[in-house]
């Protein structure tokens, strides 16, 4: 773009984490007025080279210039005096202090604390870039759309040159997506360099001037911000990915509803009401996906339809049989198979695959009184098979990685061909290789028959696997409607409360 | 009259170790760090006060040499749980069993167990001394006068409306987001705990140098631990800490008041001995529900 040195660069970055190569002689620049986007899978290095830039983590070899001069980074200290802001991922934010004292944080020298500076700071922002956040607010109160403006603001207020963003947009509604996007670039309009890390195509290509394209912590190629989404994806993964979607077919039109929820109501851990009159069928063949916003109703659902939490009034029937208020070994009983989003709480990490595996069926695996560890184990064999889980049976399952740990709890739930499958952010967290093969598992499902029930935050994920949506948000249903020819923005204004005035 | 005048005055006496242990111990956890050494620190800060007075002849030496000793023992806490991570309890308990028994043993080497040695204890000011019965409640000892009009509202001062308050308070609260801001959470904590252990022997000095001019073994008696437990009760805010500490001290110098009427002669003395303990339990029970703890509570803080 310009002929001066690039706001910043980074040279041959190297980072090992024992065995693993996290970066593999990185390079990479950005340079004031663009916005660079660095894409990737989850686990390709993304996160921890920027880390590096910012001074969060120390490289193993390589080194960082700002302005062609080289910097020394030791801490996050020496990148905001270089001029280097980032947002990560989790928000370094202090959530019970207000939004001033965040900004004031480690800015100060001596006693005095500038708060009326940090007011002016935010008034400023808003002028020039249209945030607008309240200052006297608590962090905790505010939502995370406003918690990330905050934390661009606190970047902006130490005059950094080079913003770095870890992955914006997954937290983010689509609404809010539009007003990051409008607000980046305003910045980039201002002079500023932006780094946007992320690991979707659509977005990256919505944004960016420039992508690179990050693979097992190696730079695979730096091209231009148009270029197609196929491409762009073939060389994240290393081969075209194809996706896994849900058959066109619709499946059979008249489907019999296998799990009914009437009226439900259910209390949250703060004695608040987390679901108000749930109602909700869902048949035979059919995926039906919960959409909303993390925080609206969706862990007491699930808790709910296992067993884990006591509904305070409606019903909960699967087949003929009435639920409600059963115990998780009730809800079993009758079918329902569950998979819950916090996958390590639903696994014991010391105990081996095999024994993880029958945990929740030990009264089949008896003998006389005594736990029967052979046909355990043979058990476990051809599961192990049957869901390609690359562990030995033995294996204690902390020792796994995120994708075969799923692969542990898909095996032993849909192991028992469960009625009605309720599932929770089941790819969360996991590469595309695990992801498919996830989803291609909930499909085979489905076309066996069971009744599945999806909560998850990924949009795309819901999207290209659900038959029909319905929309949670303050614990109700605001919406419901076929996955076909969805309206993405209507969506998006249903899952950020805004149901009416679309 | 009398009964109370004296009763509110020894409250305000017996409150001020319990008022700079409180505030010391507050300090510590508000940065995120569990100060259990602070038992053992008192202690230590009781006798090196006393035999730095006793050698020199100077109580202000003494006190001074308290506050050396408390930095010291505040920047091994750090060394312990910041520096090195180490288990919080194990550290604190270490620490106030190390300090105790080096200073017992000290004292051996210094008074080889004879006779109880004193020093002029420091006087007290009295500056309404001619207001008669009620000037009684004004002759406190100047380190009490310090407690209350000079180091619980620079303390609060310091940590709720200064930059260097909001670091520590960062520190305890999310030392990854204080780090990102360009916080040295490392010296924020040492800090934090080394002017907590200089407060806390300041408050075990109070008692050999000023309330009783001499030292005895046990002198601390578990005062420190009563400082942890008022922590908590005053929710990390130093104003209902120095509240919980003048409670208990009321309690404190009234069942002291009541076991010499006849009235309760019958009952053993023992029971009243133990009121203050049972109502700082009590107080716990009823206000430590669902209290927000730091959020970095006993966590050592390591970049990943």
């Amino acid at each position: 773009m310009t002929a001066t040195s690039p706001a910043l660069e980074l040279r041959g970055i190297t980072k090992r984490f024992g065995d693993l190569v996290a970066n593999d002689g990185v390079d990479f620049d950005v340079r004031g007025g663009e916005v660079h986007a660095l894409l990737g899978e989850n686990g390709a290095g993304k996160t921890t080279v920027m880390r590096i830039a910012y001074g969060l983590t120390q490289a193993d070899a390589g080194e960082v210039l700002v302005h062609g001069q080289r910097i020394d980074l030791r801490s996050p200290r020496d990148a905001i005096a270089a001029g280097i802001g980032m947002v990560t991922q989790h928000f370094a934010l202090v959530a019970p202090m207000t939004v001033a004292e965040n900004l004031a944080l480690g800015r100060a020298t001596g006693l005095r604390l500038d708060l009326d500076d940090a007011r002016r700071r935010v008034a400023d922002a808003a002028d020039r870039f249209g945030m607008r956040v309240d200052p006297a607010a608590r962090v905790e109160n505010l939502s995370v759309g406003q918690q990330q403006r905050v934390e661009i603001l606190k970047a902006l207020s130490r005059d950094c040159r080079v913003l770095i963003l870890d992955e914006p947009t997954a937290v983010l509604v689509p609404g809010e997506v539009d007003a990051l996007f409008a607000t980046l670039r305003s910045l980039v309009a201002d002079g500023l360099a932006v780094v946007f890390i992320s690991h979707k195509l659509a977005e990256v290509r919505a944004i960016s001037d420039r992508v690179s394209v990050l693979r097992r912590g190696r730079l695979v190629a730096t091209v231009d911000g148009d270029t197609n989404e196929r491409e762009l994806a073939s060389m994240m993964v290393g081969r075209p990915s194809f996706g896994v979607e849900r058959p066109s077919d619709a499946g059979p039109e008249l489907r019999e509803p296998v799990l009914r929820i009437s009226d439900l109501h259910a209390a949250g851990s703060h004695g608040l009401e987390a679901l108000a009159s749930v109602t909700l069928d869902v048949g035979a063949g059919e995926i039906v996906g919960v959409a909303g916003v993390s925080g609206n109703g969706q862990t007491e659902l699930v808790d709910v339809l296992s067993g884990m939490r006591a509904p305070s009034s409606g019903s909960i029937v699967v087949g003929d049989t009435d639920l409600t208020g059963a115990d998780p070994t009730r809800m079993m009983a009758a079918g329902i198979g569950r998979i819950p989003e916090d996958r390590h709480a639903s696994l014991v990490g010391d105990l081996s695959v095999a024994y993880n595996l029958v945990l929740e069926r030990l009264d089949d695996f008896r003998a006389g009184g005594r736990i029967d560890g052979r046909r355990i184990r043979e058990h476990a064999v051809a599961l192990i098979e049957r869901f390609d889980i690359r562990a030995g049976p033995d294996d204690p399952v902390a020792s796994l990685s995120g994708g075969n740990i799923q692969k542990v709890l898909l095996a032993r739930v849909l192991s028992r061909d469960p009625r009605v499958v309720v599932v929770s952010q089941p790819t969360r967290g996991l590469d595309i290789g695990a992801t498919e093969y996830v989803r291609s598992q909930l499909l085979e499902r489905r076309a066996a028959g069971a009744a599945i029930l999806l909560v998850s935050e990924d949009l795309d994920e819901l999207l290209a696997l659900a038959d029909r949506l319905v929309v949670l948000y303050e614990g109700r249903i605001v919406g419901e409607m076929p996955t076909t020819g969805v309206d993405v923005d209507r969506l998006g204004m249903l899952m950020a409360g805004r149901g009416e005035a679309a | 009259m009398i009964f109370f005048v004296d009763l509110i005055a020894a409250t305000l006496r017996n409150a001020t170790p319990l008022v700079y242990g409180t505030v010391g111990e507050t300090y510590s956890e508000r940065s995120g760090v569990l100060n259990l050494g602070i038992e053992g620190t008192m202690y230590a800060g009781a006798f090196a006060g006393f035999a730095a007075a006793w050698a020199t002849g100077s109580p202000l030496v003494g006190l001074a040499t308290a506050i050396v000793v408390g930095l010291a023992a505040g920047a091994i806490m750090a060394l312990l749980t910041v520096t090195l991570g180490a288990n919080q309890h194990v550290s604190g308990i270490g620490l106030t069993i190390g300090l105790i028994g080096l200073s017992e043993f000290v004292n051996r080497l210094i008074f080889q167990g004879g006779d109880l040695q004193r020093i002029e204890p420091m006087s007290t000011l009295n500056p309404f001394g001619g207001l008669g019965e009620i000037g009684a409640l004004f002759d406190q000892y100047a380190l009490t006068w310090i407690a209350f009009l000079l180091v619980v509202p620079v303390a609060w001062w310091i940590l709720q409306r200064s930059s260097f308050g909001l670091e520590i308070r960062a520190v305890g609260e999310n030392p990854e987001a204080a780090d990102a801001a360009g916080v040295n959470v490392t010296r924020t904590r040492y800090l934090a705990l080394m002017i907590g252990g200089s407060l806390m022997a300041v408050g075990g000095a109070f008692i050999t140098l000023a309330l009783l001019g001499s030292f005895t073994l046990d002198i601390i008696a578990g005062r420190g631990w009563v400082c942890v437990a008022l922590v908590i009760f005053g929710r990390w805010r130093i104003g209902r800490g120095v509240i919980g500490a003048l409670l208990f001290s009321l309690i404190f110098s009234l069942q002291f008041r009541l076991r010499i009427l006849p009235e309760f002669s019958a009952l053993p003395f023992e029971l009243l001995l133990a009121l203050p303990y049972l109502v700082v339990i009590a107080a716990l029970a009823l206000s430590g529900r669902n209290v927000a703890y730091p959020g970095a509570y006993l966590k050592p803080y390591r970049r990943s």
